[in-house]
């Protein structure tokens, strides 16, 4: 009884999740109102949707792929292309449907490249998709008809009659396309890690042998998985044809490729929502850092090699840790740890802005001998004191973060201990 | 919205009358788009600075109008660069300037029409610096597109101008990468060469992929066993200086046209490999003044240099930057506010004084006629070429003005103008 | 014509030798430990930095030697105290790691030396065309990258047959489990390994970094071509990587030659289709555009139908 009662808690925190998840999609555009965050909200749902195709490679068939940019250029070519052809009055296809073009077109690709590619997973599997990509992106400049050379294929999204009726000019209109597709495709790809399909996904990636002597082609299995992961981020590429209205050859190289790895990665490849938090993370890095400081890319890369070195399972993983915990309701007993390592966190942290800072002022800023601002205090760069404080900061901060994970370390262990016993 | 504002002040007394005149000394943005950020953010950090420098020696001259420059970073993505438009427009920035990528040059000019057809109660600007493909002012021209660099066809037609008087060319060689502008550098290249000098063999064609390739010299074989004695490149970046040097390295003797052999970074990665071979097309060089005798343009770009030169490492390059800044100044004065539909009209067929020469803005295709010049790397600090650039010990040697002018190309331009 | 083929067979001698020195410890890191080392390339552009630096103190000679033991020693420390923590993780965390890592240098050659190309210059005693062969200078420069990386290769020959060191890596190619239970300390032997390939790579970047361009973006621009070496030759062969390293050498170097297209291949037979759109652009291309492309058409295919590369002796 009580069992049931806590699974039908479950099923309904689950799908309160789904339900709270949707309402914040739909109000957030009120909150941001300006053109570049609503730019900026629509990219995140492409990313999103772009990231969770890639997680259906890297995380649920352990594929990693340095190509999957691949059929998100070539699902936005597809829908660019047909976007124009409909503005033509060749055919007739609505406006919201377009994205599906993109991926279509993607899943026919992704069949032939994915049958070619993933007879071996591991090693093998990354080094022919780093050479797809690299062929693709190099093609893209020598196929001009279809990839339109360097000024890639525009269309106009205002020329194609659209369902609903709705004039898509506004940014607002394309955010809610995309907020549509975004969860939809969500739903879909949830969905798909509970089919036999998504299950044999799994099953492949741990082991190979086992999932082949109960009768299931691995190489099948991949290839199938390899071309819905395609479809989707043709689906992305699809509302990115729609809501910039110009395709180009960059979409199909390796800078997405890259980005997308980056996403799922940071985000978490091992549990579904992994991704999502990582799409919103650094495309929110990539457009809004980047108006804050030009060193950037720094943050962005000591980011990445921090996660891959202390946090491998990413921000889901480390939220996920917590799940158990938070069941038993010891949370309390973490607080106060956690609380003590913000502090010597948060030193460190400005001790290494601090650093890049002045490192950047002076070697790459527009003006080194001007004085540099930050954190809205003035000071001259040249001089010793800030380097100090720099230096002061970090090595503070360094040593107290050290303490107070050994003081996290120790409450773990015994939050660890209090469920051991417990459950037994 | 402000023109209501400064009426009601007027109407309401002396006094405030007078306050309106602080608030006249109004500030014009200009949104600065190009890499600012990984491996291209030189190009972009380069322009960024020249913006600066000439909106500050504008803004140092006093009067009511100050500009302001605020950079956004392109990361040479077009999709970024579309958001950061939007950014910019949210800003209240209605001129944009971008230089690098002719890609994203396309897509700007496309968002920002559309744009102001959707949003007729802020429509936007975009002042081209740098981005040559010629279909910018030609097939695909726009209203509210202006470009302020010579286009590629213009650059080639001055090489071919020099090419035509120089007797011991006999054989040509066409070097490119294999993308719009190489392919429009090649074409244009064939038609003008038969047209200027048809007894010119075209010794070799040949297009590779672009930043590809590491090592030229297969090229080189090409080039040597053809027997020409000149060759003509659209190539920049790596792509040009791994050509001259490894043409160095196996002895060719040729002379290069080039675009882009001056840019900042390649006359160091060329290095002496092209001293006395390398020519280039561009509308100044540091020597000009020396050669045509301004003593002013000196002090201009020396200011620039001691400001923003970081030691002689990233020395003045864009005149036409300062070109642009002076005529947006005169623009918007002469349209009487910031709006971008009536400094468009203000700007058509503006002619300007620079330094050297007068130069035009076409009304009908948007595109600037400047003076244009042929100039050769040579060494430098002797009596005739008397600064280097980038420290390298090398610098520009004029061979050839030509006039504005005779760089007047034909457009098919066919412009949509607003009703003014 | 002669001529030609006499020089492109120098010039994919060179480049197939500069390819080696790359892949070579690229390829004993990868089969050892199965890691696709991506900052590969960035040791070769840190090679290139330092020789620049140290040619600007005590001139280039002293830095030949320097400069490689110092990228030589960084890759050891990467391996100590990045990939080793790591490690735990698996394959797929070492390969980001590594990723990452080729991000950062770069970043931080940027904040060092600028975002524009440093004037490294070949030193003016090899500055000279050494002969003249049928109208053609072959620059002394050339002879002496093709002398140090026959050198080198004739080293690590020796090496591996003949020390025992050499002998250790040799059996940890193909079994790795076994020399560690045999008691060598396979951690050693790993920092060694990623050291002394890192220095190999720093080593190329040194002569190679002046002969091309020592910029921010060399080792992106080398971008993946030295998987396709490993690829191509097999995993865990050295000689396989050497044989790779110089047929890529021929392809790239003879194939911008072949100014040949599709339409002329169909013209020989008399047909002269005049097609339009996609067809079009594919019967413009020449087989010399795709010079550079092509390894990476040879990898994929090579992957698809012998996974085990030319001289592998395993799958990779």
């Amino acid at each position: 009884m009580k069992k049931k009662d806590k699974k039908g808690f479950f099923m309904w925190s689950k799908h309160g999740l789904w339900i709270a998840a949707m309402l914040i999609v739909i109000i957030l555009p009120f909150f941001f109102r300006s053109g570049f965050s609503r730019s900026m909200l629509s990219q995140i749902g492409i990313a999103i949707i772009f990231a969770l195709s890639y997680n259906m490679l890297l995380g649920q068939a352990g594929l990693l792929s340095f190509g999957h940019a691949v059929f998100y250029g070539l699902g936005g070519f597809f829908t660019i292309h047909i976007l124009n052809t409909v503005s033509n009055g060749v055919i007739t296809i609505p406006l919201e449907l377009l994205p599906l073009a993109g991926g279509f077109g993607a899943v026919i690709v992704g069949l032939v490249f994915g049958w070619l590619s993933t007879e071996r997973a591991g090693t093998p599997f990354a080094l022919i998709s780093l050479g797809i990509g690299e062929l693709i992106a190099a093609s893209s400049l020598m196929f001009p008809s279809f990839f339109g050379g360097e000024q890639g294929i525009s269309g106009d999204r205002m020329t194609v009659f659209a369902l609903t009726g709705i004039r898509f000019g506004k940014q607002i209109t394309i955010y809610y396309l995309i907020a549509f597709w975004a969860f939809l495709s969500i739903v879909l790809m949830y969905l798909l890690t509970q089919t036999p399909l998504g299950r044999l996904a799994n099953a492949v990636r741990d082991n190979p042998e086992r999932a082949s002597f109960i009768g299931y082609n691995p190489h099948w299995v991949r290839t199938l998985q390899y071309a819905l992961a395609a479809f989707f981020a043709g689906i992305a590429g699809g509302l990115f044809a729609v809501n910039y209205e110009i395709v180009t050859a960059e979409t199909v190289g390796f800078i997405p490729s890259g980005n997308v790895l980056m996403m799922t990665y940071i985000g978490g490849v091992g549990h579904f929502f992994g991704p999502i938090l990582g799409a919103v993370l650094v495309t929110f890095m990539q457009l809004s850092l980047a108006n804050m400081t030009h060193a950037w890319l720094i943050y962005f890369g000591l980011l990445f090699i921090g996660m891959v070195i202390w946090a491998p399972s990413g921000i889901a993983g480390i939220i996920m840790l917590h799940e158990p915990v938070w069941k038993a309701k010891l949370m309390k007993r973490l607080i106060p740890s956690y609380a003590l390592a913000v502090f010597p966190a948060l030193i460190l942290f400005l001790g290494t802005v601090m650093f890049i800072e002045i490192s950047y002022h002076l070697s790459l800023s527009v003006d080194p001998t001007a004085p540099m601002h930050l954190f809205g205090i003035h000071f001259r760069a040249q001089s010793l004191f800030p380097w100090g404080i720099t230096v002061f900061l970090i090595l503070i901060g360094f040593g107290l973060l050290q303490r107070a994970i050994k003081r996290v370390r120790q409450s773990w262990g015994e939050v660890n201990l209090i469920m051991k016993k417990e459950s037994s | 919205m402000f023109k209501k504002f400064v009426s009601v002040l007027m109407g309401v007394g002396l006094l405030l009358m007078m306050s309106s005149g602080v608030i006249a000394a109004e500030t014009v943005k200009i949104g600065f788009l190009d890499p600012l950020s990984g491996p291209f953010a030189n190009v972009g950090d380069a322009g960024y600075k020249h913006f600066k420098y000439a909106a500050d020696m504008i803004n140092a001259q006093g009067g009511d109008q100050r500009f302001e420059i605020v950079p956004f970073d392109s990361k040479l993505s077009v999709s970024e660069s579309l958001i950061h438009l939007k950014n910019a427009i949210d800003q209240g920035i209605r001129f944009m300037t971008h230089g690098t990528g002719s890609n994203i040059s396309g897509a700007l000019i496309e968002a920002i029409s559309k744009h102001n057809e959707r949003n007729p109660d802020q429509q936007v600007l975009y002042l081209n610096y740098s981005a040559v493909d010629p279909a910018l002012t030609n097939e695909g021209c726009s209203f509210w597109h202006f470009r302020f660099d010579s286009h590629s066809d213009m650059k080639l037609a001055a090489i071919t101008d020099y090419i035509k008087d120089q007797k011991n060319i006999k054989k040509v060689y066409l070097i490119n990468q294999d993308y719009v502008f190489g392919h429009a550098v090649r074409d244009a290249s064939i038609a003008m060469l038969k047209a200027k000098r048809p007894d010119i063999e075209i010794a070799g064609d040949t297009l590779h992929p672009i930043g590809k390739v590491k090592d030229f010299s297969p090229y080189i074989a090409m080039i040597k066993a053809s027997g020409a004695d000149a060759v003509i490149t659209g190539n920049f970046g790596s792509d040009m200086s791994l050509l001259v040097k490894a043409g160095k390295s196996a002895g060719l003797n040729v002379q290069y046209f080039t675009f882009y052999a001056g840019g900042i970074g390649s006359v160091p990665a060329i290095g002496e490999a092209g001293v006395g071979h390398v020519k280039q097309v561009t509308e100044w060089h540091n020597n000009l003044w020396f050669e045509e005798n301004k003593p002013d343009d000196e002090k201009y770009f020396m200011g620039y240099n001691r400001k923003y030169g970081g030691e002689g490492k990233a020395p003045f390059f864009f005149l036409r930057i300062r070109t642009m800044m002076e005529m947006m100044d005169k623009a918007i004065k002469k349209a009487g506010s910031a709006d971008a539909k009536n400094v468009a009209y203000a700007l058509e067929g503006m002619t300007h004084k620079t330094p050297y020469g007068t130069v035009t803005m076409q009304a009908s295709d948007h595109q600037l006629i400047q003076p244009l010049y042929i100039s050769t790397l040579s060494n430098a600090g002797t009596k005739t070429v008397k600064y280097d650039v980038e420290n390298t010990g090398f610098g520009w040697k004029t061979d050839k003005r030509i006039e504005a002018d005779a760089t007047a190309m034909p457009t098919t331009c066919k412009m949509e103008k607003p009703a003014r | 014509m002669l001529e030609y083929i006499f020089f492109s067979t120098i010039n994919s001698l060179l480049y197939g030798m500069l390819l080696f020195m790359l892949s070579s410890g690229l390829t004993l890191i990868f089969s050892m430990m199965g890691i696709l080392n991506f900052a590969h390339a960035s040791f070769f552009m840190l090679g290139a930095y330092f020789a620049y630096q140290i040619s600007q103190f005590v001139g280039f000679w002293p830095g030949l030697v320097i400069a490689p033991l110092l990228v030589g020693v960084l890759g050891a420390l990467v391996e100590r105290y990045g990939l080793r923590s790591v490690h735990k993780h698996g394959h797929v965390a070492e390969l980001l790691f590594t990723v990452g890592l080729a991000y950062l240098i770069e970043e931080i050659v940027m904040l060092i030396w600028g975002r524009n190309a440093v004037p490294y210059q070949i030193p003016n005693i090899l500055d000279f065309a050494l002969v003249n062969i049928l109208g053609t200078d072959l620059s002394a420069y050339r002879v002496f990258m093709l002398v140090v990386s026959i050198g080198m290769f004739i080293f690590l020959f020796l090496v591996l047959t003949r020390s025992r060191i050499g002998l250790i890596i040799q059996a940890a190619l193909t079994h790795p489990d076994g020399v560690s239970t045999l008691g060598h300390n396979v951690p050693g032997v790993f920092m060694l390994v990623f050291g002394g390939g890192s220095a190999l790579a720093g080593l190329a970047g040194v002569i190679g970094g002046n002969y091309l361009i020592t910029e921010p973006s060399m080792a992106a621009h080398l971008g993946p071509i030295v998987f396709v070496v490993i690829v191509v030759g097999g995993m865990g062969s050295l000689t396989g990587a050497f044989i790779a390293s110089l047929l890529l050498g021929a392809i790239q170097t003879f194939a911008v030659g072949v100014q040949v297209s599709l339409s002329d291949l169909l013209a020989l037979f008399g047909l002269t289709p005049e097609p339009s759109g996609l067809l079009k652009d594919f019967l413009r291309i020449q087989i010399s555009h795709t010079g550079p492309i092509l390894p990476y058409l040879f990898m994929v295919l090579m992957l698809i139908f012998r996974p085990k590369g030319l001289m592998g002796k395993r799958e990779t």
